[in-house]
């Protein structure tokens, strides 16, 4: 106490702490306050000792919750005394209480910008934290040149530098221009060379931030980052302070590796094997060790590690030795290693191929499911739904339900969803899915929301095998005494469609079944009870022949609720009523619900929306708001709504207009949830069917006539924009903008690599990394679209369209709307080839990063090549064949000018990457070249090409093609492609040597050469 | 960011140290320093380090009466900052010889002062523990 020699302070903190209860210390606080106000207020006679008492004071009472808003000026004026002591705590306290947006530190812009460029050290610190702390944009304009050169000066003391390092970095985010100076990445590079580790360490987070961005500008700073792991790891020049437990600061070697992580590969052969020895080191030399802080500093250290090889993903041996580690890890009794184990196999799901071994260690994480600890049994459910597949949704989701109903209700809903969502996906059979949601409504109802319980309905109503087996099953959970609301909802319903197919077993007549359902009657909310008055409705209608008895029942329940004050269920129950006593007819009107159209699960589009609510929000909300004053300066040229003046959609508007038009056939998804819960506007049947029938099918479970009007109000819908018409306008205004976000490398180099290849990237931006893996067999082929978040915020309204030819039927599997921070989403996607074509599909593809919207428009690798089989033919199959083919269509001759001049050999090689085999020897003329391949697709089916080159070596620019196969279309659209390659030659793995030939890239289609007026085949027949 | 708060609270859930490195309203600071408390004080030695709540990830350790929660985004280095945590007290410790309560709640100052010279707009400045403490001992000496 003596030490900080402020008495009044140590008073005033003892006697709060003395306080018997809140009151008490409210009081307290009040009469401190009273008087520290009164004293602020005659500031004449107030020393800066007293000053800086009053300053402390009020960050103490501020600490313990009370506002302290008066004093604000008070504090920042004490940042301009000329004294260190008062200085200091006008700076501290000025951080705690104030944010960017107070005036009051505007105010003092012009005292701190002085003292971090005057001389005194002490005070240039002071300053800089101030402002890495709660500077704001002005801040960043008028100081950020002075804080860089603070940072990179050489007189600079480290004490200073550090804190410059950090400021500058607040200072880019509230401005990302300030490091668009000239040479700033190789100013960066040069920082890290730092011996001084404390500047390293926040020049570090300076770089992971900038890379985070734009990790193009900073690769001269990849293999800087390499050595500083290096040295921190081998323990070359660290001082013992920075030493941690025998540990080189921890901190900044796992800052580092995450540095490291921006980047998406390591290029440079050395870099990478210095790194990669490095991360060997890390993940074989950790061992455990009694110490509890050197073990968590080698650990935190060796989990940066894994993440870091995760990224990298490029040594096959060593993410294996990752997955073992994890295994191991899942099964420590440490809790916190337990935990992270079970967090990092998580994010280990993102990796391909992994995910057998993976399902290995499913008992243990099973078992972390009940483990003791809240958390790590959140990090069970996360990873257990992730690794979640065909294979063993079965085990998983029962597991889940068994744990549902032990688990904290803070978990249930989240658990309950997830369960349905696995169930749903997954489900090997619909029984089984029905069984499954039926258990979830009877184990956790309360957390099963609507949603849930109309996707069984629709699963029900859309399967006719599965009707009797649901009723069956409702009408057990009915027996149960007391059941849940839902299910009382679920059963009527299911039993009033579909009860009737099982009238003949015992215990299923409709007497019965209306009494059972009826017995719920009492217990039941008035949103359940419209749908109660349906299953009467059709229980009426269903039996046959009427039975008086029965009939009397339902009526006087119709009766009854004719004049219930809810208007659903009055006008349910006098409209059925009329309906029923309409004897036959009623037949008609309540004839069974036709089926539903096929569509996206409400279910788990709600998952993705709940997903981004609950464990990644923050993240996402905290860097959006810094995205934001990021964009700020980005995206000025925007219109402010978002919409744009004229929206050119072209090939957009073609794809989605089929699915606007579904929508204004059924005002669909609105049904689903509707308020009420119990409407189906569900009407799958085109307009032109029979108007009364459509009518009534819709009156039968939908109360309101009002509501069957349909037309206005779809109307309504599409002219108040459908969603999906303004999210298709929505994304025009990128082409504009796209300016903002580059696409990293050449986009036409990468796509005619892949069409070489079967895996690489498609295409890169700051943003993401859209990786391809295809599979082609035959006709059929399986691309897997990787789509990676490189950024650690969410990347949100992501769309991927896939404008196919028409020769191609393709088929994208569900892309979610948000992609995790740092995460990777597959999304695999069938393609059947129909008839040979050259024509290309396109991926439209955008999403949202922070407000700037960005569109590409892709060409996808799916072109003719991919559909060969390459086959050698002998000389006996090849020449019949030739022969056969005689002429056009089947045989089409061409000689292209303006060919790429290309080596023989290398011509081959071009031939066969393009899986056209070259059969050697089967010409005798050494100038030219015979390939044979198979052509798959549906329309053909497999058929042999056959293709001759003759070129002529005096004059490599020109030369002949013959291409002859069994179908026409194919033959042209065949040579068109050889033609293509031979004439543009662009894909090059390697780039072809020479200078570019001059491009007159059009093949002339010529009058047969002078040279061969015969058929060529006769020709080379002849030859042998 | 990083860190986005460090708190320092006792067995009976008083807050003696608070430091946030981004703008919370005093509401929502009360609001949030409620909820963590409450869900980290009733947690047993048995149960791991990390709690999850709402927007954050929350890294914990207690000593003695105190318990040091650091709120953290969801992709920080979790065990880092669990000895981070340690750090800051071995830091402490060296400035007061064997911490209390007591020392921090009274010399919340110079807690403060610490602090500033570790962590800035929520990235680790500093970790050697001499550095971090020579504008404290220079500022003793002077006066």
């Amino acid at each position: 106490m003596a030490l900080s020699g402020m008495r009044g302070l140590s008073v005033f903190i003892s006697d709060v702490r003395n306080c018997q209860n809140k009151e008490q210390e409210r009081l307290r606080v009040d009469k401190e306050l009273g008087n520290v106000r009164t004293r602020f207020k005659n500031e004449k006679g107030l020393s800066p000792y007293e000053k800086k008492k009053y300053v402390w004071k009020m960050l103490y009472i501020y600490m313990l919750g009370y506002d302290v808003d008066f004093g604000h000026m008070e504090a920042v004026s004490l940042i301009s005394a000329p004294k260190y002591p008062e200085k200091q705590v006008g700076y501290i306290v000025t951080a705690c209480l104030l944010n960017e947006n107070h005036d009051f530190l505007r105010l003092a812009i012009n005292t701190v910008r002085n003292d971090i460029i005057g001389r005194n050290e002490t005070f240039q610190c002071l300053a800089l934290t101030l402002v890495g702390n709660i500077g704001g944009r002005e801040f960043a304009e008028s100081l950020a040149a002075d804080v860089q050169k603070l940072l990179i000066s050489s007189s600079c003391r480290p004490l200073v530098r550090k804190k410059a390092a950090l400021c500058l970095l607040r200072l880019y985010r509230k401005n990302p221009d300030v490091v668009n100076v000239d040479g700033w990445a190789d100013r960066m590079a040069q920082l890290l060379d730092e011996r001084d580790l404390g500047v390293l360490t926040s020049s570090m987070s300076l770089l992971v931030a900038l890379v985070s961005n734009n990790h193009e500008a900073y690769w001269s700073c990849l293999p800087k980052c390499v050595k500083t792991l290096e040295r921190l790891a081998r323990n070359q020049d660290i001082p013992q302070e920075y030493t941690y437990y025998g540990i080189p600061s921890p901190w900044l070697q796992v800052k580092t590796m995450r540095a490291l992580q921006y980047f998406p590969t390591v290029e440079d052969p050395n870099t990478r094997r210095s790194l990669f020895e490095v991360l060997q080191r890390i993940l074989m030399g950790t061992d455990v060790v009694k110490n509890v802080n050197k073990n968590n500093a080698s650990h935190a250290v060796l989990f940066e590690a894994l993440a870091l090889v995760m990224h990298l993903d490029a040594e096959k041996e060593m993410m294996s030795q990752c997955v073992a580690l994890l295994g191991k890890f899942i099964a420590v009794r440490e809790p916190n290693i337990r935990y992270l184990g079970l967090e990092n196999m998580t994010r280990m799901l993102m990796v391909t191929d992994v995910q057998d071994i993976i399902k290995r260690h499913q008992a243990q994480i099973i078992t972390s499911l009940k483990d003791p600890d809240i958390s790590i049994r959140r990090r069970a459910l996360d990873l257990l739904y992730g690794m979640c597949d065909v294979s063993n949704a079965k085990d998983i989701v029962e597991e889940l339900l068994q744990y549902l109903s032990s688990a904290d209700f803070a978990m249930r809903e989240e658990l309950s969803l997830k369960a349905a969502i696995l169930a749903e996906k997954f489900a090997p059979d619909l029984s089984w899915y029905v069984d499954v949601i039926l258990q979830l409504i009877d184990k956790a109802g309360d957390f099963v929301s609507d949603d849930i319980w109309f996707r069984v309905v629709q699963f029900v109503t859309n399967n006719e095998d599965l009707q009797s087996y649901a009723a069956a099953k409702a009408r057990e959970y009915l027996n149960k005494p007391a059941i849940h609301e839902t299910m009382v909802k679920v059963s009527a319903y299911i039993l009033g469609e579909y009860g009737h197919l099982l009238a003949r077993r015992p215990g299923y007549s409709p007497k019965e079944l209306f009494t059972i359902i009826h017995e719920k009657h009492p217990t039941v909310s008035t949103s359940t009870i419209p749908i109660l008055l349906s299953s009467y409705a059709k229980i009426l209608m269903h039996t046959q022949p009427p039975e008086p008895e029965l009939q009397n029942q339902i009526w006087t329940i119709f009766n009854k609720y004719e004049s219930c004050i809810d208007v659903e269920i009055q006008q349910r129950a006098a409209e059925y009523f009329a309906l029923s006593r309409k004897g036959a007819s009623l037949m008609d009107i309540l004839a069974e619900m036709p089926k539903f159209p096929e569509r996206q699960s409400a279910l788990i589009r709600k998952a993705e929306d709940a997903e981004v609510d609950t464990a990644e929000q923050s993240a996402i909300k905290l860097r959006a708001q810094q995205q934001m004053s990021t964009a700020l300066v980005v995206t000025d040229q925007r219109p402010p709504n978002g919409m744009p003046a004229q929206p050119s959609i072209g090939p957009l508007s073609l794809v989605k207009v089929p699915s606007e038009t579904v929508d204004s056939q059924n005002p669909g998804d609105q049904g689903l949830t509707h308020p009420n819960g119990v409407v189906y506007k569900e009407d799958p049947q085109p307009p032109s069917q029979d108007i009364i029938g459509d009518l009534l099918g819709t009156l039968s479970i939908e109360g309101p006539p009002g509501a069957v009007a349909q037309s206005p109000q779809s109307a309504t819908y599409e002219a108040e924009g459908a969603p999906s018409a303004a999210d298709a306008a929505a994304l025009v205004p990128v082409g504009e903008e796209s300016g903002s976000v580059q696409p990293i490398g050449n986009i036409n180099e990468r796509f005619y690599a892949l069409c070489l290849k079967d895996s690489g990237v498609l295409y890169e931006d700051p943003n993401i990394q859209i990786g391809i893996k295809a599979e082609w067999r035959a006709h059929q082929g399986r691309l897997v679209l990787f789509l990676g978040n490189k950024n650690t915020a969410s990347l949100g309204s992501v769309q991927a369209l896939i404008l196919p030819p028409t020769h191609l039927k393709m088929e994208l599997s569900l892309v979610p709307e948000t992609i995790p921070p740092r995460a990777q989403v597959q999304c695999p996607l069938e393609v059947m080839n129909l008839r040979p074509s050259r024509d290309v599909a396109v991926l439209d593809f955008s999403y949202k990063f922070g407000p700037t919207m960005v569109n590409v428009k892709l060409r996808l690798p799916a072109v003719l090549n991919k559909f060969l089989q390459p086959i050698t033919v002998s000389p006996e199959e090849f020449f019949p064949q030739w022969r056969s083919l005689s002429g056009p269509p089947l045989k089409l001759q061409e000689v292209v000018r303006g060919v790429r001049p290309l080596p023989l050999p290398e011509m081959a090689n071009l031939f066969n990457t393009y899986r056209l085999t070259v059969c050697p020897g089967l010409d005798p003329n050494p100038n030219n070249l015979v390939a044979s391949t198979t052509f798959y697709s549906e329309t053909t089916r497999a058929m042999l090409c056959l293709v001759r080159i003759e070129t002529d070596p005096a004059d490599r620019t020109q030369l002949r093609m013959t291409v002859a196969s069994g179908d026409p279309t194919l033959t042209f659209e065949l040579k068109e492609f050889i033609k293509e390659q031979l004439v543009s030659i662009p894909t090059a793995p390697q780039r072809p040597q020479g200078p570019a030939a001059p491009p007159p890239p059009v093949a002339q289609i010529t009058a047969p050469p002078p040279a061969a007026s015969q058929d060529p085949g006769a020709l080379l027949a002849g030859l042998l | 960011m990083g860190i986005r708060f460090i708190l320092m609270v006792n067995k009976q859930g008083q807050t003696r140290l608070a430091q946030y490195y981004e703008w919370l309203t005093l509401e929502e600071r009360r609001a949030l320093e409620g909820d963590i408390v409450r869900k980290c004080l009733a947690r047993n030695e048995q149960q791991c380090s990390f709690v999850e709540h709402s927007n954050y990830k929350i890294v914990y350790r207690r000593y003695a009466s105190l318990f040091f929660l650091v709120g953290v985004d969801n992709d920080e280095n979790e065990l880092a900052i669990l000895e981070f945590i340690h750090l800051l007290v071995e830091t402490m410790d060296r400035h007061f010889g064997n911490v209390c309560e007591l020392d921090i709640m009274f010399h919340l100052e110079k807690a403060h002062f610490m602090l500033e010279e570790m962590v800035m707009n929520g990235c680790i400045v500093e970790t050697s523990k001499s550095n971090i403490l020579s504008p404290i001992q220079l500022m003793e000496k002077t006066s």
